[in-house]
């Protein structure tokens, strides 16, 4: 069991065991779920009604593919907890908490302070992802 | 041209505390170098064979003076007393230590530059038309699409970690000086037949060890849905790319893999979903952009007459300048390739002097070229002679745009830690084989271009004639490529048998001239030739 360094959010911490794409499908009881960089996040869309956490896994952080599936599930309207896992980077916390992320569990414990500077560090964004909630600097200069 | 607003500002000098934080930590050891390397990647520093190698961006190949004297300036404080002009309009630096990197960076953000994406698996510089918003045949000047996009695309949080590098190139001529369709993405800005302007979109076009020329995957792209579109086209890419070698990873071999129409289904789906998300810019953000790309104050009723007496003016205006859609006015290309010099290298004061011509003659414009050649878009046709004189001066005024001198080479084993064989000795031995002005006229419009390794950073597939360093046994060994194109004719070369020694690859591109100088039929060019009698005549002459 990985340990959650960062999270934003004020519920409850979810910490039902996480279960593979193939199994959630066929498991009607299961509430969490863990996403591979090559599964389709897609294939949850049906059951997003049950799902109170989704782990995705970042075997390396140089795999983005981990980025488009929490984006996807936030655009189809989940609202539960989105975990990134595994190998995460100080410099890339910013951009995955931008495509849907709000928990933040790395293999290896990240410095406190370098990761909360990183999580702060850009106050305008050029795009909107529709999933953070952020404006878009296109947005603010014709506000 | 464009100009940073509060926001541009604040998202480059942010991107210099981030870069100078990272290069903190990974000279204090909390970062290994596997750790560090993508993450200076990202801000354009490469290791390379000899020290760091600093790439700065120019988006789209604009500069103003300004910034190209500062160019020059860095090159004399941090490098060697020069610079490099690559094929992706940007400049690079050969000699840079880690430690100067965040104070270079800071200075370049003073002046409204940056190395943001210049290298890494990421959507990299947007590059366009050297000539735009100066040439006579363009549809729309394409750079505020170019700059919309670089906007979007910079530190786009769901593509900064590609399967691999993401060029695009926006366009908007018949003519295309981008080689728009050897790109992940090309983009046409086109106009329809209710005269509304749009995008053409190409994808899945690109050179390296498996060149690919692009399909096109949507006719029309309209402007309130560009960014749209454009994101549906990469999200399908960073999720179905090959990952599992990097060889195989670029959107080309997804296009061939899925196939055009499967591909294009995939990015219409994607399209159609996107379209629900609120992520498209207004149309008043484009319409802001397009106030920085407004003419010149051209004076009106300027001459077209110019003095031609003197003869080596006369080739140079022949050689180096494209009509302009101004009357009165001219655009003025720069050869960066003296014969037996460095293709793309100018020195610190060349720079400075290029910066200061523009400043008086081109209102403050200069262009990069993918040629690797520098631009001034508008010089009054009264002003020519002067500016000529001054490059002359310079060693800047040689005259063989698009000839056999006008070499594209990448930096080869000299610098790079990828390449099998050396570039720059070849080009050398190349423009002095063909030093004379007289034979370099006879020859015509011949671009020759050299890559030292299959990943083809020279654009060797897209030469008329192009050249291959391999590593032949421990020998540097040179494949020869004939008929690639990168225009709107684009090609690609076929070799045309057995590599040679260095020497020998220069003894056999003047046999290729010289079976085409035989066979030529009219205004023909080199390519031209080519296309009608095919490789049989030149493979006999190169091996009978």
């Amino acid at each position: 069991m990985v340990e959650v360094q960062f999270r934003f959010r004020e519920d409850e911490a979810v910490n039902d065991p996480a279960v593979t794409v193939d199994a959630f499908a066929a498991q009607t009881n299961a509430t969490a779920v863990r996403i591979e960089p090559g599964d389709d996040a897609r294939d949850l869309l049906p059951h997003l009604d049950r799902l109170s956490l989704v782990e995705v896994s970042f075997p390396a952080w140089t795999d983005g593919r981990g980025y488009s599936s929490a984006r996807i599930l936030r655009e189809a309207g989940y609202k539960g907890e989105m975990r990134a896992v595994g190998d995460l980077v100080i410099d890339m916390l910013h951009h995955l908490k931008r495509c849907g992320f709000d928990a933040f569990a790395p293999d290896k414990a990240l410095n406190d302070q370098d990761a909360r500077t990183a999580f702060d560090r850009w106050e305008n964004v050029y795009q909107a992802t529709a999933v953070d909630g952020r404006p878009a600097i296109w947005a603010k200069r014709h506000g | 041209m464009y100009k940073y607003d509060e926001y541009d500002q604040q998202m480059v000098d942010t991107r210099v505390a981030e870069f100078r934080d990272q290069v903190r930590r990974r000279l204090a050891g909390d970062l290994t170098e596997d750790q560090f390397k993508p993450l200076r990647l990202q801000n354009g520093l490469y290791l390379q064979l000899h020290a760091y190698m600093l790439r700065v961006a120019v988006p789209y190949g604009t500069l103003n003076s300004a910034q190209m004297t500062l160019l020059g300036d860095i090159a004399d404080k941090y490098d060697r007393g020069y610079g490099h002009f690559t094929t992706r309009q940007n400049i690079q630096y050969n000699w840079i230590k880690l430690e100067d990197t965040p104070d270079i960076l800071a200075e370049l953000a003073k002046v409204e530059m940056h190395a943001i994406q210049t290298s890494g698996n990421c959507i990299r510089n947007i590059s366009s038309d050297q000539y735009a918003g100066a040439a006579a045949e363009e549809i729309v000047d394409p750079r505020p699409y170019a700059e919309l996009l670089r906007q979007w695309s910079s530190f786009h949080p769901e593509f900064l970690v590609l399967p691999r590098k993401f060029k695009i190139a926006v366009i908007a001529s018949e003519t295309d000086r981008a080689a728009m369709r050897l790109h992940d993405i090309g983009i046409k800005m086109v106009k329809n037949d209710a005269g509304e302007i749009g995008a053409q979109f190409y994808a899945g076009g690109g050179m390296g060890r498996t060149p690919m020329i692009a399909p096109l995957i949507r006719d029309f792209v309209p402007l309130d849905q560009l960014i749209t579109y454009a994101e549906a086209c990469l999200r399908v890419y960073n999720r179905y790319g090959r990952r599992d070698n990097k060889y195989k990873a670029r959107i080309k071999i997804l296009v061939h893999e899925l196939g055009r129409d499967e591909y294009v289904r995939q990015v219409e789906e994607e399209f159609a979903h996107l379209l629900t998300q609120p992520i498209e810019p207004p149309l008043a953000e484009l319409e802001r952009i397009k106030t920085h790309f407004t003419d010149p104050g051209f004076e009106a009723g300027a001459s077209d007459d110019l003095d031609l007496t003197d003869p080596d003016f006369r080739l140079w205006v022949e050689r180096n300048t494209h009509a302009h859609k101004q009357a009165g006015y001219v655009i003025a290309t720069v050869s960066l390739k003296p014969v037996g010099g460095i293709p793309g290298d100018a020195s610190a004061d060349q720079i400075r002097l290029m910066a200061q011509l523009a400043k008086d003659y081109s209102f403050d414009e200069l262009r990069v070229t993918h040629a690797q050649n520098i631009v001034f878009p508008h010089v009054k046709k009264a002003d020519l002679y002067t500016v000529w004189q001054a490059l002359d001066a310079a060693g800047l005024a040689t005259a063989n745009l698009d000839t056999v001198g006008d070499i594209i080479a990448c930096p080869g084993l000299d610098y790079c830690a990828l390449a099998n064989a050396r570039s720059i000795p070849v080009a050398q031995k190349i423009s002095e084989r063909f030093g004379s002005a007289e034979r370099q006229a006879e020859i015509g419009e011949l671009k020759l271009k050299i890559s030292g390794c299959i990943n083809a950073c020279g654009h060797h597939h897209a030469g008329h004639i192009g050249i291959l360093g391999v590593d032949k046994k421990g020998l540097e060994n040179y494949q020869l490529l004939l008929g690639g194109s990168e225009g709107a004719d684009t090609s690609l070369g076929q070799i045309t048998g057995p590599g040679f020694t260095e020497d020998g690859v220069v003894d056999a591109i003047e046999k290729a001239t010289e079976v085409y100088l035989a066979n030529k039929q009219g205004e023909e060019r080199f390519l031209d030739t080519y296309r009608r009698i095919g490789m049989a005549p030149f493979k006999e002459a190169i091996y009978g």
